[in-house]
């Protein structure tokens, strides 16, 4: 069978799977609707906050990345598992105690105030449109690639799914249709990276084969990488050329953004207990380490191979997946000395004599895991689980944001903020309605292009880490914060962090350099600094403003204690 | 039921400083692996090799090392935070 048929046949039977699971999960209640009814088991919720969180970027782009920049994409490694210690530690557990239904819930209700639960909703849909944004380019790249449609029409059918079990099953639905596309995006991930390791290695588990012998030259895979980057004149693979601070900052930004995400932050409002969700975080980074400790082998294995391939070979002797790529326009060649001949080379590339080479071959770095099983010539039905793979991680996502939007609109704002007497059934259509209008603005996002997945992405999380995870934490660790400092702190620090992003991505982009950057952060890691002025201007301006009202600190020690003391509170008060 | 409704005050101070000891001695372990071996030492880390391996040692903490910790240090604070709450007779197990 041909990569085309294998593609269609494996997309189809993961769609199905998808719609049948969301058939028989489906929501009847607003409580199922928002939170599943607080009856999803750890191990499930774990598994499904994996697939949630996990997206297009994690799936397609980042090992990309990775294959690319070396150490320095080290930052997406450890920043997006890193913020999972965090979750645990100092979120899930009382969030799932204070038991709400959505993000703006527990600030609006922590800081006694409507302003404070409305600029929450604002954060919350800008954050999630933003992250959306980034699931649809990868959904786009997978269907005009392997399925042979336009870019829109793909994304078209893309939303047509998620519509269907996102707007019908609730959080139930996406709970259980995440589950299944968990268990398809870590096969179709694993798949190749054992087959790649094997063939380079002889060594069966990635992680362990990366660091291995090249059977091919009988040196170290990694020493022969850094001595093929060095003779290329690209920088050593094991070491970055990104600033010590920006790496930093980078990985800060994406880890508080972890913890800070609505769309993550809510999965664990769906279990029963709050025992159920520390345990719970765990199994959601077990499953995430998974892929993520198996990305940068992967990463390794695509250098390698690419660079074997295409590296001083002619133009003309290129296989088949180079051209089909080239026919999408993520892959250019331009043969400047028209030699016939590839010359792919970093910067710094001279000949013996001292004269520099000019790079003639061009690779969008999001193609690389889907080109990946192609270019070390694996089977056909591989490349095909790969697609589908790469679309059940986009799909999951996009539809775990999808109802962050939805619960924003029809819970945050028309229940809890400008129509409280709305019965749970006008309720329950308000949200499917705002569901579907999402889905159609999400897919209006996606036909536009913002750049690489990835980054697009990590905006996102600096936004996520610049609003939420500050006003959250003070909620809950600190009785003294109030609704002046909460809101000040978080329209300060999404406003800097958006105007920084803004202003090098969009208004002056050939500003972008690390010169100009402030501290040499540069806007994929200024979220960091947004959130430490966050913190700043609440402690600030909460220390001349009234304290919060009695009743508060109470509701917050009721918080910090799962069960007990808690009680007593709610009896006597 | 092991736990009494007229004393909370004063436990359940010491169940929250108990609770902030763990999690602070847990974050600085994170921060320790993941910015300090990961990204600040990383250099001087990267002139050792992990024995019989290619990788160099900060490289291996930045892309492998770092995530198993993580993964630890979330299951070692289940299980020290299940011990606290028993102790204290604030588990949920007996609702």
């Amino acid at each position: 069978m041909t990569v085309t048929a294998w593609t269609f046949v494996l997309v189809g039977l993961s769609f199905a799977l998808y719609i049948g699971v969301a058939v028989w999960s489906r929501a009847h209640s607003t409580s199922e609707f928002y939170v599943a009814g607080t009856g999803v088991s750890p191990l499930a919720n774990g598994m499904a906050t994996a697939a949630d969180w996990m997206s297009a970027a994690s799936f397609i782009s980042m090992a990309g990345i990775i294959s690319f920049s070396g150490y320095d994409g080290s930052v997406y490694l450890m920043g997006w598992t890193g913020g999972y210690v965090l979750l645990a530690l100092l979120l899930a557990p009382y969030l799932r105690k204070f038991g709400a239904y959505t993000v703006p819930d527990f600030v609006g209700d922590r800081y006694y105030s409507q302003t404070a639960r409305i600029v929450a909703v604002v954060c919350a849909i800008f954050v999630s449109f933003t992250y959306v944004s980034g699931q649809m380019r990868g959904v786009g790249i997978v269907f005009s690639r392997f399925l042979q449609v336009d870019i829109n029409t793909g994304i078209v059918i893309g939303m047509g799914i998620v519509f269907f079990y996102a707007v019908l099953g609730g959080m139930k639905g996406i709970t259980y249709t995440q589950v299944a596309q968990y268990c398809v995006l870590i096969f179709a991930y694993l798949v190749p990276a054992i087959f790649l390791s094997i063939l380079i290695t002889g060594n069966p588990i990635p992680q362990l084969g990366f660091g291995g012998v090249d059977q091919e030259t009988g040196t170290f895979l990694l020493d022969r990488l850094n001595g093929l980057n060095a003779e290329l004149g690209f920088t050593a693979y094991t070491s970055g050329v990104k600033s010590t601070i920006d790496v930093f900052f980078i990985t800060a930004a994406l880890m508080v953004g972890t913890a800070g995400l609505p769309h993550v932050i809510i999965r664990f409002y769906t279990v029963p207990r709050v025992k159920d969700a520390r345990i719970s975080v765990g199994w959601a980074l077990v499953f995430i380490a998974l892929l993520y400790t198996a990305a940068p082998a992967v990463a390794v294995f695509a250098r390698a191979n690419l660079l074997n391939t295409v590296s001083e070979q002619p133009y003309a002797e290129m296989p088949e997946w180079f051209s089909t790529w080239e026919d999408t326009g993520l892959i250019t060649f331009d043969d400047r000395n028209g030699d016939g001949i590839i010359q792919y080379v970093g910067p710094e590339a001279q000949t013996a004599t001292g004269v520099p080479i000019e790079n003639e071959l061009t690779i969008d770095r999001d193609i690389m895991v889907l080109a990946n099983p192609e270019i070390a010539n694996l089977p056909n039905w591989v490349i095909g689980l790969v697609a589908a793979g790469g679309l059940a991680a986009a799909l999951s996502t996009a539809a775990g944001l999808l109802l962050v939007i939805s619960a924003a609109v029809s819970h945050d704002l028309l229940k809890r903020a400008f129509k409280p007497d709305i019965t749970e059934r006008g309720e329950l259509i308000a949200a499917r309605v705002a569901a579907g209008f999402a889905v159609v603005v999400a897919g209006a996002l996606g036909i536009r292009n913002f750049g690489f997945v990835a980054e697009v992405v990590a905006f996102a999380f600096g936004l996520a880490a610049a609003s939420f995870f500050p006003a959250i934490i003070m909620g809950i660790f600190s009785k003294r914060m109030n609704r002046e400092g909460a809101i000040l702190g978080m329209i300060t620090g999404i406003t800097f962090t958006a105007g920084y992003i803004v202003y090098f991505k969009f208004i002056n982009p050939a500003a972008n350099t690390a010169e100009n950057w402030w501290f040499g952060v540069s806007p994929e890691g200024i979220g960091a600094v947004g959130m430490l002025l966050n913190f700043a201007v609440a402690i600030t301006v909460a220390r001349f403003t009234p304290a919060p009202p009695p009743e508060i600190g109470r509701m917050v020690e009721r918080i910090r204690v799962p069960k007990g003391a808690g009680e007593a509170h709610e009896i006597s008060g | 039921m092991a736990h009494n409704p007229d004393r909370p005050a004063v436990s359940s101070e010491n169940y929250w400083r108990r609770n902030l000891t763990y999690v602070g001695i847990l974050l600085v372990i994170w921060f320790g692996i993941s910015y300090g071996a990961g990204i600040l030492f990383v250099e001087p880390l990267n002139r050792i090799r992990l024995p019989g391996t290619g990788f160099p040692l900060g490289f291996w903490f930045a892309q492998q090392g770092s995530i198993y910790v993580f993964v630890v240090l979330i299951f070692v604070y289940v299980y020290l935070m299940n011990r606290l709450d028993r102790e204290f007779g604030v588990s949920e197990e007996d609702e």
